[in-house]
């Protein structure tokens, strides 16, 4: 730990000597060490690929756990583990424990943290008490808690730095989403699109804790921090209002578009990129319009966060499809692109200088909800997607069941992060094969209570076995190369390395991994509970690990636990509703793998 | 916040009031022997139940509450079959009576500790929940002695007016 401090410290004269912000340039310099996790992506970039490979497709089925660590707490464990140096650390669902365990020590604990927070605040975190993990940045670790609270903490003690409250969960505000430092800052989102909430992505100081810009997801230019002139969508300038001119009187208020999926940072053009949530209520009837910006993603200035360009994937939405996951950043031929594989089942490319959209393709062919997406330049409905009548809750009505839409609300994916393997080329894509029923009626709002709006029925395609696909995608032509069926829903995060692997867990709470080309499994081992976690890995005193969380929860843990809603007449011998709960109980554990000793 | 804390302690004297008896009580048979002003079906205790006619069409109230268990949905899972955190409501229902379940949705409930941490919130001032409490137990009640199934119940009877304009008044004007 020491020599790395000194390292840096040395690193941190130089760079400021050029002006540079040492905190950007100590994340970027860090990130590329495969040996460390330094941010809860990976990498600035999204892309949770290692350049580790002395794990490999040759010797992968050797694999074995070689320690693990019960974290004494039970509720979906989301995110994962970061690694810096010799010191690895977690954070946990409520209460948001934090530890810092020592490599050098079989994960001795080094330091604990354990927040004070009024556990009134977990009947407003509508899909489990979930976190997805801590920032490292100056020397600080970074922990957003589910009151909202940020807090900086001593990497080496544990001590608060200091602390500051984003959100109110009275309001039905909560934090569950991983903080990210960019440059100088730390940035969060904020949680709540069932209750109301309206969306934020709030940047503070890193060093004070001081609020540097808020950017809105709807309401004023001033708040959304958009510029009527120069901020564009799909080429052309937003003009004036536009987070607003879409709602009907105040509802942009109780507007929804909540922020509680991951930060990419390009810092080459100083933007950082992440997708807004639903716009609340479920009931599409009751908010008409396009309900801009929600289903959006934006790309903010890291130093103002003023939008340099948005773009909405799914206006007026009428089935929950969240555009908050993953924006992966990649260069397609000389063009700097972005790929997002959206809950609405469409898997994008976008130009990620000027909002284009290049591609937009199903990337699971059960999508039913919409034909395709217009990229037609020229045409009347340019980047919106054509949807299908038989599916729109909106023209079906209140109180109407609009049946048999694919995806189901949970999407195509969820916040499980997809890889990306230079090597290869390849997106490895964790998804979700469910479809569901869907009825809106009318709801009240009431501040802190949920503010939902619809019922539904989940279940999986009609006749098809399996409810989730692990997908191997083509970005530059739209297409799956390779499909692994999973019975249930693939619900953590991928990891590809150079040893030719891509890794994913299981909500029966295998972790697997399989050839990175061919989609071959290589290997599997059920750890102690379902897996919504994030697969990572690190390497220490020259032998390479890998680490994921296990403890089922998170939506999986509602909508699956008990099975669907329908029978799943393709399972045969497996039974009818096929219930996560014939598989798998409540745990809270890191597993840690390696290959024996004799490797 | 202050009017869900009058209701949490107006609802625990009425468990009181009600005396260990009524704790202890389960629901008893939830046959339908009346009706109420609305077109509600009641049981032998004057309880809330349900009613399905031969040919499965459910009354009213117990589709309304199949809809309105949305709510609910998000912690207990579809059908009340339960999450990997909160309980299987077709399993609680058999064990709670209506009182026990009113004053539980009313004022909510803390299970702290054990690693779990289970919180329900107090609904007693959310009227989305409140205006169809009836409905939701109707419903619940009707999966938990397995009258009812998790698919939603297609048919069923029409929406008495009288329940209409129970709802309204209830609701309010909203957005």
């Amino acid at each position: 730990m020491r020599k790395f401090l000194l390292l840096s410290c040395v690193g941190a004269a130089a760079l400021l000597a050029n002006g540079a912000t040492f905190a950007n340039d100590e994340l970027i310099q860090l990130s590329k060490d495969p040996k460390q996790w330094v941010m809860p992506t990976g990498d600035y970039a999204n892309h949770r690929f290692s350049k580790l490979d002395q794990i490999n497709s040759d010797n992968v089925r050797r694999l074995v756990p070689v320690w693990t660590f019960s974290t004494g707490v039970l509720r979906g464990h989301e995110g994962g583990p970061l690694v810096i140096g010799n010191v690895m650390y977690i954070s946990t669902p409520f209460p948001n424990i934090v530890y810092a365990l020592d490599l050098n020590h079989d994960g001795k604990i080094i330091w604990k943290y354990e927040p004070k927070q009024d556990p009134n605040v977990i009947p407003v975190m509508c899909c489990d008490t979930v976190t997805r993990g801590v920032a490292y940045g100056a020397g600080k670790i970074f922990l957003y808690q589910a009151d909202t609270t940020l807090v900086a903490l001593k990497a080496e003690t544990g001590a608060v730095v200091w602390s500051v409250k984003n959100g109110d969960p009275s309001k039905g505000e909560t934090g569950t989403s991983a903080p990210q430092v960019v440059k100088d800052k730390i940035l969060v989102g904020i949680s709540g699109g069932e209750f109301g909430v309206r969306g934020s992505l709030t940047a503070y100081d890193l060093k004070t804790g001081k609020k540097v810009w808020r950017g809105y997801s709807m309401g004023p230019d001033s708040d959304t921090l958009i510029d009527p002139a120069r901020t564009t969508s799909l080429g052309k300038p937003v003009g004036p209002d536009s987070g607003t001119n879409t709602w009907k009187g105040d509802q942009w208020k109780i507007g929804g578009g909540t922020t509680w999926g991951w930060y990419a940072f390009d810092p080459e053009l100083n933007l950082v990129y992440y997708g807004s949530g639903n716009p609340s209520t479920w009931n599409p009837k009751q908010r008409p319009g396009d309900n801009r910006w929600s289903m959006t993603v934006w790309a903010r200035d890291a130093d103002t966060g003023v939008a340099k360009w948005v773009y909405q994937m799914t206006p007026h939405d009428e089935w929950d499809y969240d555009g908050v996951n993953e924006m992966i950043l990649t260069n397609q031929e000389m063009r700097k692109v972005l790929v997002h594989f959206d809950r609405n089942g469409f898997g994008y490319t976008i130009d990620r200088e000027t909002g284009e959209p290049l591609v937009a393709e199903k990337y699971d062919p059960a999508v039913n909800w919409a034909t395709k997406v217009d990229l037609d330049k020229n045409s009347k409905t340019y980047g919106r997607p054509l949807g299908v009548k038989k599916y729109s809750t909106e023209q079906n009505g209140e109180d109407v069941n609009t049946q048999g839409i694919c995806p189901a609300a949970l999407g195509s994916k969820d916040e499980q992060p997809a890889a990306y393997s230079p090597d290869t080329g390849l997106f490895y894509i964790p998804t979700n094969h469910v479809c569901m029923d869907y009825e809106p009626f009318h709801v009240s709002y009431t501040a802190g209570q949920p503010y939902v709006g619809a019922t539904l029925s989940m279940y999986p395609p009609p006749g098809e076995p399996n409810m989730g696909n692990f997908t191997a995608w083509d970005a530059k032509t739209g297409k799956i190369v390779w499909q692994k069926k999973e019975l249930f829903s693939v619900w953590s995060g991928a990891l590809a390395t150079a040893g030719n692997l891509v890794f994913y867990g299981t909500l029966e709470g295998y972790l697997k991994a399989v050839d990175a080309r061919t989609g071959d499994e290589l290997y599997m081992f059920k750890t102690p509970s379902g897996i919504i976690g994030n697969v990572s890995t690190y390497e220490h005193n020259g032998k390479q690990y890998v680490a994921v969380l296990s403890g089922v929860g998170g939506w999986a843990g509602i909508g699956l636990a008990a099975g669907l809603t329908k029978p799943t007449e393709g399972l045969g011998a497996v039974g009818g509703y096929a219930a996560l709960s014939n598989y798998t109980a409540l745990g809270g554990q890191l597993t840690v793998f390696a290959l024996p000793p004799s490797f | 916040m202050q009017i869900s804390r009058l209701v949490r302690a107006f609802s625990l004297a009425l468990l009181f009031e009600f005396g260990t008896a009524a704790m202890a009580e389960a629901p008893g048979d939830p046959k339908a022997v009346k009706q109420d002003d609305k077109g509600k079906y009641l049981d032998a205790k004057g309880d809330p139940t349900f009613n399905i006619k031969p040919d499965g069409a459910v009354d009213w109230y117990t589709y309304s509450g199949n809809r309105r268990y949305g709510d609910c949905y998000v912690c207990h899972g579809p059908g009340g079959e339960g999450s990997s955190y909160a309980p299987s409501l077709k399993d609680s229902l058999k064990r709670l009576n209506y009182a026990e379940f009113y004053g539980i949705v009313v004022g909510g409930k803390q299970d702290l500790g054990a690693g779990q941490n289970k919180v329900m919130p107090a609904f007693g001032d959310n009227k989305n929940v409140m205006c169809y409490i009836d409905d939701i137990y109707v419903y619940l009640r009707a999966v938990s002695v397995g009258a009812l199934g998790r698919e939603k119940p297609e048919k069923h009877e029409a929406k008495p007016p009288s329940a209409a304009e129970a709802e309204k008044a209830c609701i309010g004007e909203d957005n």
